[in-house]
């Protein structure tokens, strides 16, 4: 392979260095400047992601854009980084998701907008950082440090109650993942000293220690992902979350869970993986169907996403544990659907809440009346949420679906009512919010969407219809880790 | 008779301190309040001094022994003694503002302090108990006074009294410890106990009980449960600049009181001792943490957070002999070594937050000032914010690899559950930091005086604190210099 530029390290450390220039750049009177410091930080960002897409090469499924260095040889941890068809598409979306963010907070955020905006940026670099770790010590080291900015975004531009909020939601994730360093640990020692991921995809373990650790993974995983009964967390930080914190979280923050599912749990613990199976579809069903029904019942708008966002991830964990390429591709896929969707259904209760400072859908009604362009997108995005044929919503679950009756009829069956009641509830939302008269005078007033707006929310827009128009580019992509990935599931470790 | 002078060489960072610290003491006599800065200068340059000494021998990589075998220099003394310089310097410029405002800055407690630090350097240079007991009197003693400087004060009075009285115990349980194991092995001298006790076969009834006193004693001066009954009071009662001091410092010497005691002494006991360890360490970390959840008054938190900190440490030094194998106990004492270090450094920017915070007639010790702190200064409120995430224990700082390498020894020693019960209890830890660190951030300022540090304080607080972060992207080095240290033992 020819020496190429070490894209993955800038596509890290761009974001994180350009973070501390904005926080190094002061107070609230330069604003401004921070603001466009933290745009071009962003969009340089994104720029060197482009060439992981374009150089990526489809037919391996190696990790490639390798980099090996020695870090900490007392314990023999490596800067060690390298991607594959699984984890490229998150850093690609991570960074897309980032300079749409510095976009939304532009005006929005008054106080302290240089804190504001290097905490997006330092994250969006952490979280790059998780998805191109290979050494389980750095991936630790990513996974817990982007929790920090995440408490203080969630602590000092949220709502109401964000206190509680943050606190509960860094000590939930807190206690999976100490849990997964002990796991870790554990494997190093089993290991006779390396903490590279790809050592422990070949490494023997009995049943007790891969059940053991499976538990361990799960913690951390599953809290993160959020899957039912440790969701609790999720719709209290989404609610008091500043809007592009919730479009963070759910666009980015989420898949790390799910991704440590691909990268962790079922290649290094086969057995215990398809021990479990029947567990993990469960709990995943329960998400998908009864988040589903507590979605229905919501009347904060963001509350009723975040429930949807906790549903639409229960179709991601129960494409994992069906064990096919349909089901396992279609998880991924609806992972980067639901990064774009989420993120945009956040944006479009931030650009409400920026006019009415009201998430409740009770003191709406008629806004398409004064606000028709903005109505339009969100009808789009509320069709995607749905999954609907033509938006990205509809690939990743029409996959899974397939996925889930081939390998059982009634798991498929429960899985699909989510076509149902994901509709009744983003559509009901919609009617009560968008149509009928004007509700009240505040809704009177309201104007349609800026320029400023209508570019975030046309680029998602875009991004939508053309995941759910021309899925193949991405599937292409993931074809052959994924394929590599199931060949090792199925291969017992015992 | 031969009357050989000993060699010296070992020991002229002692020897030069024992003379400065007396220079100091008399210098000071001729000193009036406002020309007090010469005697500042005059023992940040004596600890300067001691560096020079100390790096001059820090070439030798097998240990010296010296004086009858009675004090040892090798790699481990001469690590932890810079490490005890740059600390009581640190400690004193960050304590100088704070002394002045209360009238406290006279020449006691400077010659205090250098007195305790040639105690802790004998501390940490004991290769005899007479030794090691003579340099831990040498520190508490001084610490007593220091703690009393405040006169009026009946809260530091009241502090000095009990710090006193349970210290004077735990001497008397430590001394006794010590005459059971002459009394069994019949040497005082660390290399010939450990000889013995390999090729002799001792009365393991006297040996047992002589130890549980050693462990004893030595609890008391970690400050760990059951034994930490004084760490929250003398913290809380002392004035913050000598908190400062009795946090940072000692915690080093007290880890090489441990070294040298039970490891280059005790080594063959191990098993009895790990046993011992394990429950004061779980006892700690479990007692540490909870109770500094309810406190309000930070001082006492942190002295909360230390007796967890220390539980932890012991969790290291518990788990280097593995069913008398002890192939891996370089990794794990030095693990230990690494976590006492990575204290230090950080609860040296801890309380240097809270010189910082207080001022003439004031004292920052709820946690109710520290309220909106990111409004007032936003770069201290940074810099304590790294102080609290390296305590929780949180990458990017040093106290993830801290807790790390602590974790990784207990693993490897197949104390798998041990480790599990160190995460569960780090993160209730975890709630007290954040609160802090929610105060600073989340709320309001409900007192708006401004900050105002000396700019030697202002740099050294920053740069103590960036190190958090530093020594968190780098850890590399520092292990690697404890593990050398370790294993030059």
């Amino acid at each position: 392979m020819p020496a190429q530029a070490p894209w993955l390290s800038l596509a890290i450390w761009i974001p994180v260095i350009a973070g501390l220039i904005v926080l190094a750049s002061g107070s609230d009177r330069n604003a401004r400047e921070a603001r466009v410091i933290a745009l071009i930080g962003a969009i340089a960002g994104l720029l060197v992601t482009i060439p992981l897409f374009a150089d990526f090469d489809t037919s391996t499924s190696a990790m490639q854009f390798v980099i090996n260095r020695p870090w900490i040889e007392r314990f023999n941890i490596n800067y060690h980084l390298g991607v594959d068809g699984i984890s490229m598409l998150f850093i690609l979306l991570n960074s897309f998701v980032t300079v749409l963010v510095v976009i939304a907070g532009w005006d929005v955020i008054k106080t302290r907008v240089a804190q504001y905006m290097a905490a997006f940026l330092i994250m969006s670099g952490l979280m790059n950082g998780v998805f191109a770790a290979l050494d389980a010590m750095l991936f630790y080291v990513f996974f817990e440090a982007t929790l920090i900015p995440m408490y203080i975004v969630i602590g000092v531009w949220g709502g109401p109650n964000r206190v509680y909020a943050a606190v509960k939601f860094f000590l939930y994730t807190l206690l999976g993942s100490l849990l997964m360093l002990v796991a870790f640990l554990y494997l190093y020692n089993k290991s006779g000293g390396s903490f590279s991921i790809l050592d422990y995809h070949n490494l023997p373990l009995t049943m007790t220690a891969q059940t053991l650790l499976f538990i361990a993974f799960l913690l951390a995983f599953a809290v993160k992902v959020p899957m039912w009964p440790v969701h609790t967390w999720l719709p209290d930080a989404h609610v008091e979350a500043p809007t592009g914190g919730s479009a963070v979280l759910a666009a980015i923050m989420l898949k790390l869970g799910a991704y440590g599912f691909i990268r962790f749990s079922l290649p290094i613990l086969p057995d215990a993986s398809h021990a479990l199976s029947g567990f993990m579809i469960t709990l995943s069903l329960i998400a998908v169907v009864y988040i589903g029904l507590v979605a229905l019942a919501q009347s904060d708008m963001k509350k009723l996403i975040a429930y949807s966002s906790i549903s639409h991830m229960g179709f991601v964990t129960l494409g994992f544990f069906i064990f096919n390429a349909y089901g396992m591709e279609g998880a991924l896929v609806q992972m980067i659907s639901h990064g774009f969707v989420s993120a945009a259904m956040f944006l479009c209760v931030g650009v409400m809440y920026d006019r009415m400072h009201s998430r409740q859908i009770s003191d709406y009604g008629g806004v398409v009346n004064t606000m028709p362009k903005f109505a339009a997108f969100l009808m789009l995005f509320a069709m995607a949420n749905c999954g609907l044929p033509a938006t990205s919503g509809f690939v990743g679950e029409f996959m899974v679906i397939m996925g889930a009756m081939k390998f059982n009829f009634w798991i498929a069956f429960l899985a699909a009512t989510t076509l149902i009641f994901g509709a009744a509830y983003t559509l009901w939302m919609y009617k009560r919010v968008i149509f009928g008269g004007i509700a009240n005078s505040h809704v009177a007033e309201l104007k349609d969407i800026n320029a400023r707006e209508f570019l975030i929310l046309a680029l998602l827009a875009i991004a939508v219809l053309g995941m759910g128009l021309y899925p193949l580019p991405f599937t292409e992509i993931m074809h052959a880790s994924v394929n590599e990935l199931l060949k090792h599931v199925a291969v017992s470790k015992l | 008779m031969n009357l050989s002078l000993p060699d010296l060489l070992p020991a002229y960072a002692e020897i030069f301190l024992l003379i400065m610290a007396c220079v100091v003491l008399v210098v000071d006599l001729f000193l009036d309040d406002s020309r007090r800065y010469i005697t500042y200068a005059l023992s940040l340059a004596t600890l300067a001094g001691c560096a020079f000494f100390t790096a001059g021998i820090s070439g030798t990589p097998s240990p010296t022994y010296t004086f009858n075998s009675m004090f040892v220099s090798d790699v481990m003394a001469n690590v932890l003694k810079m490490l005890t310089y740059i600390a009581v310097a640190t400690g004193m410029v960050y304590s100088r503002s704070y002394m002045v405002e209360r009238g406290l800055l006279r020449g006691e407690y400077f010659s205090l302090s250098l007195f305790a630090t040639l105690g802790m350097m004998v501390m940490i240079s004991a290769n005899n108990f007479l030794t090691l007991y003579i340099g831990l009197e040498l520190l508490s003693l001084c610490l007593y006074a220091m703690v009393a400087l405040s006169r009026d004060s009946a809260q530091a009075t009241e502090a000095a009294m009990k710090y006193f009285v349970l210290g004077a115990l735990a001497s008397g349980l430590l001394l006794y410890g010590m005459s059971m194991i002459y009394g069994a092995t019949g040497s005082l001298e660390m290399t010939t106990i450990s000889r013995t006790l390999e090729t002799a076969n001792p009365n393991h009834t006297v040996l047992v009980f002589g130890l549980v006193f050693i462990v004893a004693g030595l609890a008391f001066k970690l400050g760990v449960v059951p034994f930490h009954m004084w760490i929250p009071d003398v913290y809380q009662g002392a004035p913050s600049a000598i908190t400062l001091f009795i946090a940072t410092a000692p915690k080093l010497a007290a880890f090489a009181m441990a070294m040298r005691l039970l490891v280059n002494g005790l080594i063959p006991l191990a098993i009895d001792w790990q046993q011992m360890l394990v429950l004061l360490a779980v006892l700690s970390m479990a007692l540490g943490n909870l109770a500094a959840i309810a406190q309000t008054n930070i001082k006492r938190m942190l002295a909360y957070s230390t007796i967890a900190h220390m539980g932890f440490m012991l969790l290291g030094l518990a788990s280097g002999v593995v069913d008398g194998n002890w192939l891996s106990a370089a990794d794990a004492y030095s693990a230990a070594m690494f976590y006492s270090i990575v204290y230090v450094i950080t609860s040296l920017a801890g309380f240097g937050s809270v010189l910082l915070l207080s001022r003439a007639g004031f004292e920052a010790e709820n946690i109710d000032d520290y309220r909106g702190l990111n409004q007032r200064s936003p770069w201290f409120a940074f810099i304590l914010m790294l102080t609290m995430f390296s305590l929780a224990g949180l990458p990017p700082t040093v106290g993830f690899y801290a807790k790390l390498s602590v974790l990784q020894a207990a693993v490897s020693a197949g104390q798998v559950w041990l480790a599990v019960v160190a995460v569960l209890f780090s993160l209730i830890g975890a709630f007290y930091y954040l609160r802090i660190i929610k105060l600073m951030y989340f709320d309001d300022p409900v007192d708006t005086a401004a900050i105002a540090p000396s700019i030697d304080m202002s740099v050294l607080l920053s740069v103590n604190g960036l190190a958090l972060l530093l020594l968190g992207i780098m850890p590399q080095q520092l292990m690697q210099l404890c593990f050398v240290a370790i294993k030059s033992l």
